[in-house]
């Protein structure tokens, strides 16, 4: 950094055409001109850039109209979602939670209306992951970042923080003014009040955080009753200063730099997508008043729609202007679009200069031509193909999910024992789920051996044709099952047999292939 | 070095001033807060590093302000597992054995415990999971030379088999062949006479003479159906499951000159309620009676 610095220092006095160079270490500027300052002042380029950026506050403009509203709706929609959620009881029986979204850590259970999940079950997470990230791609391909722009959490909690900011601390142009101000009281206990809404806020977030994963009310209770275990409070506090932090400070930083979603969003846009556009066409060239049109008239044109108010920079959650076109930080929520409609309005210019359009649209306007929108192309087709796909897979397999299962283990150790009356014993782990809401009773029986007999070790002597074997609701028995037979003849010293499981209760049925192992050819 | 600074004609962007044949770089500045982040990870660093055990050195290292070591760390979660353990053995070791069977908490301990005092101590000779050896029992099976309660498990554990401990359960089969109690003849007659017994008569043999001689000189340990005594850890000959071998040759041997197992006295080495546990272990593995 040093030697950019020492770079640097010959044009420190100039004003820099790029980053500021205030924040630079002192010592980087007494570092006395080297190579550039020979070079003539006239090269203002020869400023040496930094290397690391200062903030650029951005202080949105609030504004009013379509993509702000249907904004509001969302914010409101998903924040009741996230705090009601926890609360919404379940009836799941006796002894058994009553929370309707819960996920059980310690019992190891994914609780969510009438569906229950397992650990085992790990794979519908994938599935929904999988449909998550397909449905994301094909909206993106279809109208960009809509996700980022309304159901982002960053952008929920940003947006209600702002909310906060703006009644405490007012617009954005009172904002400005106060915090390049003197620290007064007026502006000190609007700060402390803002801060302390954000806290409060952060707080009930991180709170409401934990709900999902144990009880809400007993929680809440034991919460304020000092209580609760400490990963409650641990998680609610890491979930408070969280979001405290991402939504009150870091805001707009994490949507350019922290978020990865962005940076490989390019991928699925394509000219067809519906996005935020500035309708360069008709609002170029940009200006207004009798100077600006003044200027032009050496050319012949006449000045565009745009008249270069920055209303849309102004309102803009990430501080750019969206007359750029496309550009990594751009949220898609459309806010400018809302505040050039405005300004339009008030022009008596037609409304819609920053619009929803596809990039290919608007080349064509630009040349007085109208092309349709083209919704279906390959790329959608592929996406909306596999997000079909994913939810007919997910919707069968949760269709068919199984309230039964059976896993069979054979000893390791003996493999086989030969026992008094001559008949050969294997032994196996039988372990059995039982998913029902009841406890339920199962029948065991075998199939492919000759003569078979079981029992349960340390249980009842005596070998019986088939078990019957209770298991606990909801939860998974095991059992050491023996086996006892006289095959006829075992290859290479072992044959195939099959466990049938039946729930006696609700008739369900599975079966487990397994091996009965025996001496074989070796002197049987 | 940066050389020459210059706005890039395409981007309208700055360039670091950094060159390499002809390729030049766009200056995208980090936002200074990222900068921060790493400063404070450093620093971050340096408070791990006085805090913890952090710099080596020749014959050792330095420990660090907490003097935190995984070593103490692993020993105190040691002290506390077995003073968690303690509780459950403490109550083994004051219960018979058979209510530690009806205690399924109890249990599930002691039969972790006896595993693992299993595999440490009864393995070599009996095998994983009581599989047994040539001359050594299998455990997993129904065949029990001194009984298969738990009781009987228990005692032949803590006292042994033949061991010398005044407790221990002794027998001693005579020596028919080498101390000439039978006549080579008579031997090979009652060889015939077990081999039936077995289940695997030999061809053309007759056993009403061995039968008379097993009448006289085995029946009353073996029974005088073959179905053993466990008094005396006489094994039961009308079997399928037999320790030494069920050829003709080894059952003529075993008159002979009998071989005679030898099995330790645990209590030396055990404690109580670990030998409890053993003993649960060992009937559950499928003979148990």
């Amino acid at each position: 950094m040093a030697s950019i610095d020492k770079v640097a220092s010959p044009a420190a006095g100039q004003p820099a055409a790029g980053q500021p160079a205030a924040g630079q270490p002192a010592a980087g500027r007494s570092g006395g001109g080297k190579p550039g300052a020979g070079k003539p002042a006239a090269e203002p380029q020869a400023a040496g850039p930094s290397l690391y950026a200062e903030r650029v506050r951005v202080y949105p403009r609030s504004v009013w109209g379509i993509a702000r509203s249907v904004k509001w709706s969302v914010l409101v929609f998903c924040l009741v979602v996230y705090y009601a959620l926890p609360w919404v009881r379940w009836d799941r029986g006796p002894g058994r939670p009553n929370q309707a979204v819960l996920l059980d850590m310690q019992h190891e259970r994914f609780h969510f209306f009438n569906l229950e999940f397992w650990p085992q079950d790990i794979y519908y997470l994938t599935g929904a992951l999988i449909l998550a990230a397909v449905s994301l791609f094909l909206v993106t391909s279809l109208a960009g970042r809509v996700w980022c722009g309304y159901a982002c959490p960053q952008t929920v909690w940003t947006d209600l923080f702002m909310w906060f900011e703006r009644r405490i601390e007012g617009d954005r142009n009172e904002r400005m003014r106060r915090d390049h101000g003197p620290l007064t009281f007026d502006k000190a206990w609007r700060k402390a009040l803002k801060h302390a809404a954000w806290i409060g806020v952060a707080f009930w977030t991180g709170g409401a955080w934990i709900m999902y994963y144990v009880d809400a009310p007993t929680v809440t209770w034991e919460f304020w009753a000092g209580t609760a275990s400490k990963s409650v409070y641990f998680f609610t506090g890491l979930f408070t200063v969280t979001t405290y932090v991402l939504a009150g400070w870091a805001r707009e930083q994490v949507c350019t730099y922290m978020c990865p979603w962005p940076r490989f969003q390019a991928s699925m846009l394509d000219e067809q997508s519906f996005i935020v556009t500035y309708q360069g066409w008709r609002g170029e060239p940009r200006g207004h008043g009798k100077r600006d049109a003044a200027g032009l008239t050496a050319t012949g044109k006449k000045l565009g729609d745009c008249i270069d108010c920055k209303a849309c920079v102004h309102v803009c959650p990430t501080g750019i202007d969206i007359r750029d076109g496309v550009q990594l930080e751009c949220i898609n929520c459309g806010l400018c679009v809302d505040a050039c409609n405005q300004v339009m309005e008030k022009t008596g210019q037609p409304p819609w200069l920053i619009t929803w359009d596809t990039l290919a649209r608007q080349k064509a306007r630009a040349e007085g031509r109208d092309e349709p929108i083209r919704l279906l192309r390959p790329r959608t087709i592929i996406y909306l193909g596999a997000l079909v796909l994913a939810v007919s897979v997910m919707a069968a397999a949760l269709a068919t999910r199984a309230h039964i299962d059976l896993s069979v283990q054979h000893d390791r150790a003996p493999l086989f024992v030969r026992v008094r009356d001559g008949a050969i014993r294997n032994a196996y782990t039988v372990k059995i789920s039982n998913k029902t809401a009841q406890p339920a009773e199962f029948t065991l029986a075998i199939s492919g051996l000759e003569q078979a007999g079981l029992s349960v070790a340390e249980e009842a002597e005596g070998r019986t044709e088939t078990l019957t074997l209770p298991v606990e609701t909801d939860s998974v028995g095991t059992f050491r099952v023996l086996l006892f037979g006289r095959p006829a003849k075992l290859e290479d010293g072992s044959q195939p047999v099959d466990f049938h499981l039946r729930n006696t209760t609700t008739g369900e049925t599975t079966v487990y292939h397994s091996v009965f192992m025996g001496p074989g050819g070796r002197g049987h | 070095m940066p050389t020459k600074i210059e706005k890039d004609s395409v981007t309208g962007r700055e360039t670091t001033g950094h060159e390499w044949d002809g390729l030049r770089e766009l200056n995208t500045p980090l936002p200074k807060w990222w900068l921060y982040t790493l400063y404070a990870s450093i620093v971050f660093a340096i408070v791990y590093s006085v805090l913890y055990p952090s710099v080596p050195g020749i014959t050792g290292y330095f420990h660090g302000v907490l003097g935190y070591s995984t070593r103490t760390q692993v020993a105190a979660d040691v002290r506390a597992m077995a003073a968690q353990r303690g509780v459950s053995m403490d109550k083994i070791k004051d219960m018979p054995i058979e209510q530690v069977r009806e205690n399924p908490q109890l249990l599930a301990v002691a039969l972790t415990a006896g595993r693992i005092t299993f595999a440490e101590n009864c393995q070599a000779c009996h095998g994983a999971g009581g599989e047994g050896r040539p001359a050594y029992p299998v455990l997993a099976d129904d065949v029990w030379l001194w009984g298969g309660k738990l009781a009987d498990i228990q005692q032949t554990i803590t006292y042994g088999i033949r061991s010398g401990h005044p407790d221990a359960r002794v027998s001693q089969m005579p020596r028919f062949g080498a101390d000439a109690i039978l006549q080579p003849a008579q031997i090979q007659q009652v060889a015939d006479y077990v081999m039936a017994l077995y289940g695997k008569p030999v061809a053309g043999a007759d056993t009403a003479a061995g039968a008379t001689v097993f009448a006289e000189n085995c029946a009353a340990c073996h029974g005088d159906k073959g179905q053993g005594n466990r008094e005396f850890g006489a094994p039961a000959l009308a079997s399928q499951v037999h320790l030494y071998g069920d050829t003709r040759a080894v059952v003529v041997a075993q008159i002979t000159n009998p071989r005679q197992g030898v099995m330790p006295n645990w209590n030396v080495r055990l404690d109580p309620a670990t030998i409890k546990s053993v003993a649960l272990y060992v009937h559950s593995l499928g003979g148990g009676e």
